[in-house]
């Protein structure tokens, strides 16, 4: 191969980002196309120590809420979920003030009387829906907070499940609620009264607490690596969970 | 054929008036009407919201009846008078001001549709009168009413105003004559269309007793029994502040207060257990069963 053909290749294998204009907290930015906000922020040259954890859309530390051009709308995403687009204004919301209530599980009721009690605000909610238009996981927030107000505890606890705890919903809310702490009442009350309780795995602790596998363990922990590879190949795999 | 009838519930009949909506179920069944709860659907805004240019408040309501349209239907009814009068005056509101409608539809922009007044809302009980006629009421009669005197309370949501009322605003009837197609006796109370003190049942109780005593001593001075409603609200009023009016006005004697519907299941031979009355503050039974009832 010519020496110039060599250079070409790696000149090929170079990155070749193209860079696009985002305005991070009114400042003007290159950063390479495609790159998330979250890596725009920190090739900007931000160090965060807040409003970040585990860059895989789980925690939800990174709420950012953004703009694009020509459109009023205000968006609100996932910072290391959502890629940067051209003259993309944004900011991040390191921590969301909420009101949290303190209680305790087993003293509440799973009923509409706990929200009355915890979270009255709850009830001014206008049915604006402002934070479902934020919401970065796209959930029906107004929904889960009108079936809490009509003490429908299940729908609730459904249609909040995927929440990530951003904040976004709270920094919108014209009623000044914190949906998602209201929310995680809701899935506590019905995980602890209302879901169907799964009897054999208490049946099953009790089995394993009263000894009754401890035998079979010890058998199986004595055995040679060959005899359990011929008890593996001659398990029985259409045995009945009793 | 069963009909099925989009059906707008309001919170209130999914928690404390659950026995209103179960007793208007069971009487829409017996005319092969099925009410069929809006798969989606938030508060109706539960207070009209008075100043014109507030549209704020008007969303709620609004976002309602576009769930109606949204699932191809043309009308929805109704039971609780709060949210007949909410959904209805916002829906009057907005065929009459449609810049306004347009300023609702544009924040409402996640929706997958735009509102355009074209949603009738109903109630019940013009279903009952207009559609399905008293003459069909009075023969699926199978226990008379006769033996009890009916006194009808429609306090204000469902006359007021008058663009949205469904009788007469002054001198409405169509309580009375749906309780005589039941074979109950009625009176005319004078009182029927005034205000039952409605909120103000959580600061000024006293206020609130008060009128329940006006209202239940009229009904009896004119010889009723009970008191039917088809408010939640007026229905909480009416029953449960009987024990502050008793503790203010010595002379006070309990009635009971029950919804249209209840009477209606009961006349149509329904079983006592599915009647509603246990969460009654003042017990229905006890004068169902003296009149032979029950
Ligand atoms: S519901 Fe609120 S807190 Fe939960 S993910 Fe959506 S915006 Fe974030
Ligand atoms: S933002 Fe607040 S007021 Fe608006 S719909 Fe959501 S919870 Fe209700
Ligand atoms: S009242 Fe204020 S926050 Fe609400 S829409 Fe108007 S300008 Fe916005
Ligand atoms: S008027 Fe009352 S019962 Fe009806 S939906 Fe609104 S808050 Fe609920
Ligand atoms: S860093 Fe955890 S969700 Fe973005």
């Amino acid at each position: 191969m010519a020496e110039q053909e060599v250079l070409n290749k790696e000149e090929e294998r170079k990155p070749q980002a193209k860079m696009v204009p985002v305005f991070i907290m009114g400042q003007k930015y290159e950063v390479p196309e495609g790159s998330t906000i979250l890596n725009a922020i920190e090739y900007a040259g931000y160090q965060l120590k807040k409003g970040v954890g585990c860059r895989e859309g789980f925690c939800g530390a990174c709420a950012t809420v953004y703009r694009l051009p020509g459109d009023y709308k205000l968006r609100g995403g996932l910072a290391c979920q959502t890629v940067v687009q051209p003259g993309m204004y944004l900011a991040q919301l390191p921590f969301t003030p909420a009101q949290k209530a303190i209680y305790d599980i087993d003293e509440v009721k799973p009923d509409i009387t706990t929200f009355q009690k915890f979270y009255p605000e709850a009830f001014r909610c206008l049915g604006c829906n402002a934070c479902s238009k934020v919401c970065p996981q796209e959930l029906k927030v107004m929904d889960y907070i009108q079936a809490i107000m009509r003490g429908d505890l299940e729908l609730a606890a459904d249609l909040s499940f995927d929440c990530i705890m951003c904040g976004l919903c709270t920094m919108r809310c014209p009623a000044e609620m914190a949906q998602y702490n209201i929310a995680l009442l809701a899935r506590r009350l019905y995980g602890k009264y209302m879901m169907p309780k799964p009897e054999f795995l208490y049946k099953r602790i009790e089995d394993i607490e009263q000894g009754k596998f401890d035998k079979e363990f010890e058998e199986i922990m004595s055995l040679s690596p060959d005899e359990l590879k011929k008890r593996y190949a001659e398990r029985d795999i259409n045995f009945k969970i009793t | 054929m069963t009909v099925k009838i989009p059906y707008y519930p309001g919170c209130t009949l999914k928690a404390t008036a659950k026995n209103f909506e179960d007793t208007a179920r069971l009487v829409a069944g017996v005319f092969d009407y099925e009410l069929d709860d809006l798969y989606r659907w938030n508060c109706c805004g539960a207070v009209y919201g008075l100043s014109e240019d507030n549209v704020m408040h008007k969303v709620a309501p609004v976002r309602n009846l576009l769930r109606v349209k949204e699932v191809g239907e043309k009308r929805v009814l109704t039971l609780c008078s709060m949210c007949f009068n909410t959904l209805k005056r916002a829906n009057y509101y907005v065929r009459k001001n449609k810049d306004k409608l347009e300023v609702i539809n544009a924040i409402m922009y996640l929706e997958n549709t735009t509102y355009d007044g074209s949603v009738e809302v109903i109630h019940l009980l013009e279903l009952l009168r207009d559609e399905i006629g008293f003459d069909k009421v009075k023969k699926a009669v199978k226990k008379p009413l006769s033996g009890i005197t009916v006194a009808s309370y429609y306090g204000c949501l469902l006359l007021r105003p008058n663009e949205i009322a469904i009788d007469n605003m002054e001198q409405p009837t169509v309580m009375e004559d749906l309780m005589e197609a039941l074979g109950a006796s009625v009176i005319d109370l004078n009182v029927k269309t005034e205000c039952c003190g409605a909120y103000q049942t959580v600061p000024r109780k006293d206020l609130v007793a008060d009128r329940t005593n006006l209202i239940v001593e009229e009904a009896r001075k004119a010889g009723a029994d009970l008191i039917i409603t088809s408010c939640p609200l007026c229905h909480f009023n009416l029953d449960r502040r009987q024990k502050e009016a008793k503790e203010r006005h010595p002379d006070f004697h309990p009635m009971p207060i029950l919804y249209f519907t209840q009477l209606m299941a009961l006349a149509f031979g329904f079983e006592e257990e599915k009647l509603g009355f246990k969460p009654h503050y003042v017990d229905p039974r006890p004068l169902l069963k003296e009149r032979g009832l029950l």
